[in-house]
């Protein structure tokens, strides 16, 4: 024992020593010295983290290479994204959906016989699209729910969105816990659900409030405030504020939420994005000539107001947001933070009602639908 | 030239004699308008315009603009929670306007919190209940005695905005608007037109109009020209017609557009100008409510929406009475327990002491014989004057003391007797 003590104490002494030497070694390789030296393979700690720098290897290893054939795979497996957009009838729901994805995407476009009534019930309708660009497929899924804030009580009618949210999340639960899983479970839960406001200048209505701090907790919610060309650039920020007081006060979390920044690059990226929504936007399929060019723009008696001018409008700021730059990142926080709360919750439940939600009870058939469904 | 000078003089005498002629045959009367003026403006004008919709569309804006004032000063915007608990309240703002010598009593009533719940069941019964107070108001002061200085707070017209985010009217608009088109004069508006374009205005529009058709809403409608009218009235009376719903765009600011100062909204991508009629229909409207149709929409309200309130409210009195007074037949009970529809803040005694009085004079009259229609008529002006002004108590205790025939006389007194001759 005493031996090892020693044989500790000398393995001790020994590390700051090669600790010294690598130091050495590394300012040299930084005058530029080529890296012929041989670096010690040793497995113990050469830095903080166990992080060796792609400088300190010897050769080409290609790691990096594992990035293309990411980009390979899901380019030819292809993305899933499922939309939602809520909001009262004629806020131009459909409108910003095509003007996003610069396709014919909603339910407006896709059903043959569409009129624009209202509809006495909130049902939600969901069209599927494949859109592909530059290689890249990308399967979009935009659910509508028409009927939402259109009658004249409304209590409840977040009900019917709430159930469905919570159904995608009760299939995919499902089929993860199947002893035969599928390679790829089929993806159909909502990633991000687009609030539409109306401009009206003032502030939150209780149909806003209520619905934001229900749907809050279960999607990522990135309120928008529609047909925004009514609001002048004051009127505009002034909202803005009101919305966010409200937001806070009521304390709705809404896409990007704080708490899931992972870094403070992230952080940064975000607090400007927190600043500015909900986002103004104006949405259009139509375009028009401006200074020669060809715009997506609505055309007024007093002058163009143009979808994608940053001026005008801040549309390509949620195009950014949406596809741009946090696509992949919504699908992470619906799939690691919406549906893990979801699954702990269900789990919990079941585990609470002595009936286990488990792989084995789901084949032995012990489990019903019926009775999981009332655990919702 | 003799013959000239004879002929002037003959003329002359010819004119003075028609002269003489003309003034045995001028009565005069040709003045009267003027006379009228004269009256009126010394007098003043008064209109109470009353406006209706959800918050957000712009109402209090608009109000201003039209009548370029600010009566919305120091309003304080309720956030949600507020907003929740909150009632449909009805708030009344009067002001003085002036212009030429001619002054004008404006009363704005605004209802805010219309449609702001979650649950707007019903929200209109609030804004239906104001209107019908202020009949009620105005049937007692005119049933008074003393009718120098009647107030006229009753609604000229309703101003409903409708909003153009939507695809037409929405299930509300329906139900107010026919909760109420035949209590006052529904003028529609299409709210925050600056959002539309050219086209989607006048989509909407048509829409609007189809489904006001379809639901059987009954909105004021403009008075037709005569047909001696010249075309051009002709034609700006179509065009006023063809424009419901107007689109209107309200400001409280001033903006400098090609060099001309004017209220207007201002945009990154233009300037919306609020007169401007190729912008939006704001000067319509405008004209329309003070320049041209305001007295027509006190008329109608005096003539139709305040004359329905009142024939209803008679009906119903006296379907209580004969309800009444066949109970008593068959209970032989006395009669002061009736539900009389009670006024506000009347004194019992008094109302006993004139009760009292009033059977004297009916049991008086009974004796007398039946055959006194038209003197009926005229005598019980002040009798059913008095009986209205005293909570209609009189038409109960008339039917308590008459027996079978003269109840059914006085009954078909009550109901066939003229209407009121106007006091206004």
């Amino acid at each position: 024992m005493r031996e090892d003590t020693v044989q500790e104490l000398q393995l001790e002494l020994e590390v700051p020593a090669q600790m010294e030497e690598r130091e050495r070694e590394v300012e040299e390789e930084e005058r530029g010295e080529e890296e012929m030296e041989q670096p010690p393979c040793t497995l113990t700690e050469s830095g903080p983290q166990g992080l060796i720098q792609g400088k300190d290897l010897f050769g080409y290893v290609g790691i990096e290479a594992v990035l293309d054939q990411m980009r390979r795979k899901t380019m030819k497996a292809g993305f899933e994204f499922n939309i939602m957009v809520v909001g009262q009838s004629g806020l131009g729901k459909s409108t910003l959906v095509n003007t996003l994805f610069k396709s014919k995407v909603s339910r407006k476009s896709c059903t043959p016989n569409y009129e624009e009534k209202i509809s006495k019930t909130v049902h939600l309708q969901s069209v599927s699209h494949v859109i592909e660009e530059k290689g890249v497929k990308m399967k979009l899924t935009v659910i509508d729910t028409p009927g939402f804030g259109d009658q004249i009580n409304n209590e409840n009618c977040w009900e019917p969105i709430v159930s469905y949210v919570n159904e995608q999340y009760e299939k995919y639960l499902r089929e993860e816990l199947h002893v035969n899983r599928k390679r790829r479970i089929p993806d159909s839960r909502v990633h991000c659900c687009i609030y539409f406001l109306p401009a009206t200048g003032h502030r939150l209505r209780p149909i806003d409030v209520e619905f934001m701090k229900r749907l809050g907790k279960i999607v990522s919610i990135v309120p928008v405030i529609a047909k925004a060309d009514t609001l002048t650039m004051e009127e505009r920020q002034d909202f803005k504020q009101r919305i966010r007081q409200d937001l806070q006060v009521n304390g709705i979390r809404v896409y990007p939420q704080r708490e899931y920044d992972e870094d403070t690059e992230d952080r940064i990226l975000n607090d400007k994005i927190r600043e500015s929504i909900p986002f103004a936007v104006v949405g259009t399929d139509k375009e028009h000539q401006v200074n020669g060019n060809k715009v997506l723009g609505r055309k007024t008696k007093w002058g163009i107001i143009e979808v994608e001018n940053v001026a005008h409008c801040e549309f390509a700021n949620l195009r950014d947001l949406l596809i741009r730059s946090h696509l992949q990142d919504l699908k992470d926080v619906t799939h690691n933070i919406h549906y893990e709360t979801y699954r702990v919750r269900r789990l919990n439940e079941s585990n609470a009602n002595g009936m286990a939600l488990s792989p084995l009870s789901l084949e032995n058939g012990t489990l019903d639908k019926s009775e999981t469904d009332s655990h919702l | 030239m003799e013959n000239s000078s004879t002929n002037s003089r003959f003329r002359s005498s010819l004119f003075n004699h028609d002269d003489e002629d003309q003034d045995k045959e001028y009565v005069g009367f040709a003045t009267l308008p003027n006379q009228v003026h004269r009256k009126s403006v010394k007098k003043g004008f008064d209109f109470t315009l009353m406006v209706a919709g959800e918050s957000g569309l712009g109402k209090s804006t608009l109000v201003n603009s039209l009548f370029l004032t600010d009566l919305y000063k120091d309003r304080k915007l309720l956030n949600a929670e507020e907003r929740i608990t909150q009632t449909v309240e009805i708030t009344k703002h009067t002001v003085d306007i002036e212009e030429k010598g001619v002054k004008l009593k404006l009363t704005i009533v605004d209802t805010p919190g219309f449609g702001d719940a979650v649950n707007n069941t019903e929200c209109w019964k609030s804004v239906a209940d104001y209107i019908d107070q202020q009949f009620e108001q105005y049937f007692r002061d005119e049933s008074g005695l003393n009718r120098k200085n009647i107030q006229d707070n009753r609604v000229h017209c309703c101003l409903y905005f409708i909003s153009p985010f939507g695809h037409g009217l929405r299930p509300l608009d329906v139900e107010f608007m026919k909760a109420l088109h035949e209590k006052v004069n529904i003028v529609p508006v299409l709210a925050k037109a600056d959002t539309l374009t050219p086209s989607e205005v006048k989509k909407k529009k048509f829409k609007i109009r189809e489904e006001i058709e379809q639901y059987g809403i009954k909105i004021y409608q403009f008075p037709d020209c005569d047909s001696d009218e010249d075309e051009e009235f002709k034609q700006q009376d179509q065009e006023l017609k063809d424009s419901i719903p107007f689109a209107v765009i309200g400001s409280n600011t001033v903006v400098e557009a090609k060099g001309r100062r004017v209220r207007g909204r201002l945009y990154p991508w233009g300037i919306v100008e609020v007169e401007n009629s190729a912008h939006c229909d704001f000067v319509k409207l405008r004209n329309m409510l003070v320049r041209t149709h305001m007295q027509d929409l006190k008329d109608v309200t005096r003539e139709t929406h305040y004359e329905n309130y009142r024939a209803h409210c008679i009906q119903s009195m006296t379907r209580m009475v004969v309800k009444e007074r066949n109970r008593n037949k068959l209970t032989r009970e006395s009669g002061t327990d009736f539900p009389i529809p009670t006024g506000p803040g009347l004194a019992d005694t008094e109302t006993e002491k004139l009760i009292r009085e009033k059977d004297e004079e009916v049991r008086h009259r009974a004796e007398h014989g039946h055959g006194h229609d038209h003197q009926h008529g005229h005598d019980l002006n002040n009798e059913h004057v008095h009986e209205h002004n005293h909570g209609h108590d009189h038409e109960h205790e008339h039917g308590h003391e008459q027996h079978q025939d003269p109840h059914v006389e006085h009954e078909a007194h009550s109901e066939h007797h003229p209407p009121y001759p106007e006091g206004s």
